[in-house]
């Protein structure tokens, strides 16, 4: 267990480090970065100066070592647009986003497992039907349409809930939904394809063989074994809702990552877009290692693997 | 179960009826789809968006440019005040919706296409050296596609899309780059398994050199894995791509595109909503064809999902 964590650590670390190439090397690509940092009109002598203040006149690789150097400890310069720590800006937003994140997942969550349950425990039956065609819709339905269909519905017609802001407990529902539709589409489709997978196994004939009652072979059988897949799932998408999402902070004007991120592309705030990239990879690679530590210790398949 | 075994053996036996391995795939495939309705519906449904995109000159009632203001915001032919003139309505500019929604099938189907097409390319090559080739060089080349598959991808894309700037080849070159990586395991994956096969192993014993047996033996066998992931990920590019278009960072203001017709719908959300509403039906239909078609491929190619 210790060296398969300890594999997985290093992985981890490789992968953040192949980030911070990425990012810095993006900027790069499209040419000269103070074009993209500054402001079009900034005079040459201003050019010139902000060039040497970022150290952008050095050579590439003595560049790259310095932008790791400052990465590492959460420095990634000032925001361009608020000329303040590009790292407290994202902090600030953060509450916002694990609200939007964790109610979205917990209303998918709420709606994909008793739905697969009794789909894949009945296939065929009118249920089954219903959970395959959320299944399917949550694949088909872009996620920011319908959100603007829920504000045209909810918000406009009926008057029922706020379609923007973050002021009471109600601001939270529309967006959740709209932003926990996609995952509660796939968990959906995994709940009932674990489901359908477990029925047929030779433990299960067994355990009703030897007279379990279906309760008992759903509590310790079935269960047990189709949380295995959906755990994973859920880390990795716990950690991509964690990123925050562009579309749908922007359409309900939820204050968190995701709409610091469209502001910050609509202004062309490359250092405050290039702190969220990193930040946000890393929430991913930490949450996706933990996962797959959870997973190594409930499955000991895995760890031998 | 008497019908089970035969395809089994067929499955395992391509080289003893004297079939060109790709036609012994392309039968199967058809014969399937006799069985599976939702496959069907959504064949159909994708013919008629491909075939939408490809006549738009002939079947559009209107151009999609021309803007006339006195029939601005006209409602669907539903609603009061709308006529058979414009059926879905016109935008705010007065441009009629369905003409652009029938021309917008062109970005999307082309970044779509275009965007799998190298996608697929890249990481049918990438995956196929690193599988054959296995060792080092595999190691290399896996540790970079876990990379990229750790990112966030969507805010990469953003990202690379707002450095870039608005065009078309941009955005289907960022597709496809960004998405080969799946490609690229799917292949590699497939060359692993399928490089220990039993007839492949029967062929190379047979005298059968590296390149026949890429070719003959492993190339058919991977390419219908590798469709199935391909229309799931057009599916996935209209989608990014319209939610690009929704952000205004895909194809020019001026192409009429599902996103970018979402995006001016947005604010007369209240007043209109019928501009913002119909480009979103024309992405969940095209969305709804790839996954229904991705779905019966995958019951028909993939023979652990065939059970139920």
């Amino acid at each position: 267990m210790q060296k398969y964590i300890l594999s997985r650590l290093g992985q981890s670390i490789l992968i953040l480090v192949g980030v911070l190439i990425l990012v810095f090397f993006m900027l790069r690509l499209t040419g000269d970065p103070v074009a993209l940092l500054i402001p079009r009109e900034a005079s040459p002598e201003t050019v010139a100066e902000f060039r040497k203040s970022m150290g952008l006149d050095r050579p590439l690789p003595l560049q790259f070592v310095e932008f790791v150097r400052h990465a590492i400890v959460g420095d990634f310069g000032n925001s361009f647009r608020y000329r303040t720590d590009a790292l407290t800006l994202i902090l600030d937003r953060l509450p916002a986003t694990i609200e939007l994140a964790t109610v979205s997942l917990a209303l998918a969550l709420a709606v994909a497992i008793p739905l697969g349950l009794i789909g894949g425990s009945n296939p065929g039956s009118r249920w089954d039907a219903v959970a395959r065609a959320l299944g399917l819709l949550g694949q088909s339905i872009p996620n920011f349409w319908l959100a603007l269909l829920l504000i045209i519905v909810f918000a406009v017609e009926l008057r029922w809930l706020p379609s923007f802001g973050r002021d009471s407990w109600k601001s939270v529902i529309l967006p959740a939904f709209a932003l926990g539709m996609t995952p509660m589409g796939q968990l959906v489709r995994l709940t009932r394809a674990a489901v359908l997978d477990i029925r047929s196994t030779d433990y299960i004939r067994t355990a009703y063989s030897k007279g379990l009652p279906s309760r008992l072979v759903y509590s310790r059988h079935v269960l047990r074994n189709a949380a295995i897949p959906l755990i994973s799932v859920l880390g990795i998408q716990f950690g991509y809702l964690l990123g925050g999402s562009i579309y749908i902070e922007t359409i309900f004007s939820w204050p968190g990552i995701g709409n610091l991120i469209a502001e910050a592309i609509g202004v062309r705030d490359f250092t405050l877009v290039q702190a969220v990239a990193v930040f946000s990879s890393v929430v991913v690679v930490i949450l996706n290692l933990f996962t797959d530590i959870a997973y190594a210790m409930i499955d000991p398949r895995i760890r031998y693997g | 179960m008497a019908s089970s075994t035969t395809t089994a053996e067929a499955a395992l036996a391509p080289e003893e009826q004297d079939v060109s391995p790709w036609r012994q795939q392309l039968t199967f495939v058809g014969r399937s789809l006799q069985r599976d309705r939702s496959g069907i519906f959504g064949l159909v449904l994708f013919l008629i968006i491909l075939l939408s995109a490809i006549f738009a000159p002939q079947i559009s009632p209107h151009d999609p440019l021309e803007q006339n203001l006195r029939l601005a915001k006209q409602p669907p032919v539903w609603m009061e005040g709308g006529s058979w003139d414009y059926p879905l309505g016109t935008d705010n500019l007065g441009r009629d919706l369905l003409s652009r929604i029938i021309y917008g099938t062109r970005v999307s189907m082309t970044v779509g296409f275009f965007g799998v097409m190298i996608a697929g390319g890249i990481g049918l090559l990438i995956g196929l050296v690193s599988g054959y080739a296995g060792g080092r060089v595999d190691n290399i080349i896996m540790t970079g596609v876990n990379i990229l598959l750790a990112l966030p991808y969507l805010l990469f894309v953003v990202f690379i899309a707002a450095l870039l700037g608005r065009n078309l080849l941009n955005v289907i070159l960022i597709f496809g780059i960004t998405d080969s990586p799946i490609f690229v395991r799917i292949s590699r994956g497939q060359v692993l398994r399928l490089r220990e096969a039993g007839y492949v192993e029967a062929a190379r014993s047979l005298g059968s050199q590296g390149a026949r047996i890429l070719f003959r033996h492993i190339l058919p066998n991977l390419i219908g894995p590798l469709i199935i992931v391909a229309t799931f990920e057009m599916s996935a590019m209209i989608f990014y791509e319209a939610g690009l278009g929704f952000l205004g960072l895909s194809v020019p203001p001026s192409v009429p595109s599902w996103g970018n017709m979402l995006a001016g719908g947005r604010k007369y959300l209240t007043s209109q909503p019928w501009i913002a509403t119909f480009p979103g039906v024309a992405i969940m239909l095209t969305a709804l064809a790839m996954n229904l078609v991705g779905d019966w491929l995958r019951d028909a190619l993939d023979p652990r999902s065939r059970k139920r």
